[in-house]
């Protein structure tokens, strides 16, 4: 096909370069029609992210906060690529943080476990509940035949309501008067971060060895082979006797488990108590459908790929502030850049070619029988 | 004791009529081979479109005819996705989703604690109006021409093709018809079922009709029964909360639906009655 010098082919490997080009100007798509939504809103789109741009990429005391949001992103977002790769619809990232969280709590609060071991206790706790939450649905999938998407949601649900009936029920802080928090963490069950900044550095240190570990179980351990062909060819895995259970539990105990060390952040990091669920995710688990979607199967690029959506919560908070928006705005956002995403997927394997050499559009006869026989441009 | 019985059952339709109207719509979706996870994202649009449009003029059904609209519209963005652009149903539909929670949000601002004056009954004309559709739908699906194009659409759609008929404008029509049920479902949270506008009011009610339609197995008769008895549990689930610690018995339908899943679904492997070709978009030329 051509369009004045530019020639468009078909390609079957997109190579990164035009990969990452395809997925910025989809992004730039999906903020220009934010753009619309703020001027029908009855902002001007031009305030609106001047508002942001100031507010966050050119403010020094605000790039921290990118980062800081970054972190759950990560951690999420590294294991949902994960769990994709695996062909495994996993949704329910959100729930299993509000499981980390609450494990992480239990342990902090109300465990005997002695004060030096309190943090890393946490995180393993936090591990555990994340990853139980996660290893559910892969066994009502595989043993029971139930979508992944409905019960990896409805868990989330389910989640949601045992920490909000925890804050207002047993775990209630006779402390807190009244507010629907448990007490506070002690000291030894805070972790630690980089001075004047909300970035608790262990966990996100965690999640750059996880996406690291990740990486490297996918590309070099026969574990991870068998998920890459579970995932790409899923016939061709039950004929090669590879497991799906297997597979499946594992990839779903690596993701479960990454969402609920991020919840561990979350409450160890920067609330310092268990609270209301919606306080303690602001849909991070949602979003990081989002980075690992951009990431495109990446645990590596889902570094870069958090740190964009941990811009866009960022955002949020300026627009909130600023504009006196709702929170729900980087909703906008995100369905926003998620469908320009996936509506973009088809024009990677396009090739864009600048040939002004041949002059006029008229293919020679080969090229227009070629062209034209149904399924020869597959 | 029987009061209170006849009340679970008079509340559980109040509360089915919303959910009943967006099964239907998903089913007829999912019929012709797309499924739309936005459910939740349409029906919060038309909760506030109904809202708005019955808060200016003071006439709810008018607010349900434009909750109809901003459904299609919706549905229509995730068909444009999915069929055209041929992108994977299970993302678009949660981007529908978390647009649609976003979008009302931020436009429904200035609605937030408003009242509305005039509303509708809680088992209103649409109540009925969602029976006798349930009923034509049914007879549509099953003794109509345009109901075997529909599931022929998502059974084998190349078979559709071959017929000389359109496969994708066939399942543009149900997705979009789809939308507008949901919308209209989202529409009777807002103008009947609880006259108010807050964000994300819709609380996992269009993931619940999401089940509906696959515990129903895809049969909008049986959507009728699903969606009332969902109404009553969760109905009851505030009812019981006198005696019991509400969020034990918030998770409650979100709990029944999993298991509901999982006993209706482990017979024959997959859910029984699901349409062949769900899920995967049609490509001329490759069968």
């Amino acid at each position: 096909m051509r369009l004045g010098p530019l020639v468009f082919e078909r390609r079957s490997a997109p190579p990164w370069s035009w990969t990452l080009v395809v997925s910025l100007v989809a992004v730039a798509i999906a903020l220009a029609m934010a753009g619309v939504i703020f001027w029908s809103h009855g902002v001007s789109p031009l305030r609106a992210y001047g508002v942001i741009f100031s507010g966050t990429l050119f403010n020094a005391r605000a790039l921290p906060e990118i980062v800081r949001n970054a972190i759950p992103l990560l951690l999420a977002g590294v294991g949902l690529v994960l769990a994709f790769r695996a062909l495994f619809w996993n949704i329910g990232a959100e729930g299993q943080i509000l499981l980390g969280a609450t494990a992480a709590t239990w342990v902090a609060l109300f465990s005997p476990i002695p004060d030096r071991v309190k943090l890393p206790a946490m995180f393993i706790a936090g591990f555990i509940g994340g990853a139980v939450w996660g290893v559910i649905p892969a066994l009502l999938k595989l043993r029971f035949a139930v979508n992944e998407v409905i019960s990896t949601l409805m868990m989330n649900y389910i989640a949601l309501y045992l920490v909000s009936g925890l804050v207002h029920g047993p775990w209630k802080g006779p402390e807190m008067r009244g507010f629907a928090f448990t007490n506070a963490f002690p000291d030894t069950a805070r972790i630690p971060m980089i001075a004047d900044t909300r970035i608790h550095w262990p966990t996100l240190l965690l999640g750059l060895a996880l996406a690291a570990g990740v990486a490297y179980l996918l590309a070099r351990t026969r574990a991870g082979f068998e998920i890459r062909v579970q995932g790409e060819n899923p016939e061709a895995a039950r004929y090669a006797g590879i497991d799906p259970l297997r597979t499946t539990l594992l990839v779903m105990v690596i993701a479960g488990g990454a969402a609920g060390l991020a919840g561990v952040g979350e409450v160890g990091g920067i609330h310092h108590r268990l609270l209301d669920p919606t306080q303690i995710s602001l849909g991070f688990g949602y979003a990081a459908i989002i980075v690992a979607w951009l990431a495109r199967g990446s645990p590596l690029a889902a570094i870069g790929t958090a740190l964009f959506l941990g811009l866009i919560f960022a955002s949020g908070d300026v627009m909130r502030v600023a504009l006196q928006m709702p929170a729900r705005v980087t909703d906008v956002f995100n369905g926003l850049i998620l469908f320009c995403l996936i509506g973009s997927e088809r024009a990677l394997y396009w090739r864009v070619r600048w040939a002004p050499g041949r002059a006029g559009p008229v293919p020679t006869r080969a090229e227009a029988v070629a062209s034209e026989t149904p399924g020869g441009d597959q | 004791m029987e009061e209170w019985i006849l009340n679970t059952i008079v509340r559980g339709i109040a509360l089915g009529t919303p959910l009943l109207w967006a099964a239907l719509g998903e089913v007829y979706a999912e019929r012709s081979g797309v499924v739309n996870l936005g459910v939740e994202g349409m029906m919060v649009l038309g909760a506030f479109a109904a809202f708005a449009l019955a808060q200016a003029t003071g006439l709810p059904y008018l607010g349900l005819l434009l909750a109809a609209g901003a459904g299609a519209l919706a549905a229509l963005l995730h068909a444009f996705v999915v069929i055209t652009l041929r992108a994977n149903q299970y993302v678009s539909g949660l981007a529908l989703t978390m647009f649609g929670l976003g979008l009302s949000a931020l436009l429904g601002r200035r609605w937030e604690g408003l009242p509305l004056l005039s509303t509708l009954p809680e088992i209103s004309l649409l109540t009925y109006g969602g029976l006798a559709l349930a009923a034509m739908l049914w007879g549509v699906l099953y003794h109509t021409r345009w109901g075997i194009i529909i599931r022929s659409a998502g059974e084998a759609p190349a078979a559709v093709d071959t017929m000389g008929l359109n496969v994708f404008l066939v399942r543009y029509l149900a997705v979009v018809f789809g939308g507008a049920l949901a919308g209209v479902g989202g529409g009777l949270l807002s103008v009947a079922y609880r006259p108010s506008w807050t964000e994300g009011m819709t609380v996992g009610l269009g993931w619940i009709a999401i089940a509906i339609a696959i515990f129903a197995s895809w049969d909008p008769l049986r959507a009728v029964a699903g969606a009332f008895l969902f109404g009553a549990l969760f109905h009851l689930s505030f009812r019981l909360q006198t005696w019991i610690a509400p969020e034990p018995l918030q998770m409650m339908p979100f709990a029944v639906t999993i298991l509901v899943l999982a006993l209706v679904t482990r017979r024959g492997g997959a859910a029984q009655g699901m349409p062949e070709a769900l899920g995967v978009p049609y490509v001329r030329g490759e069968s």
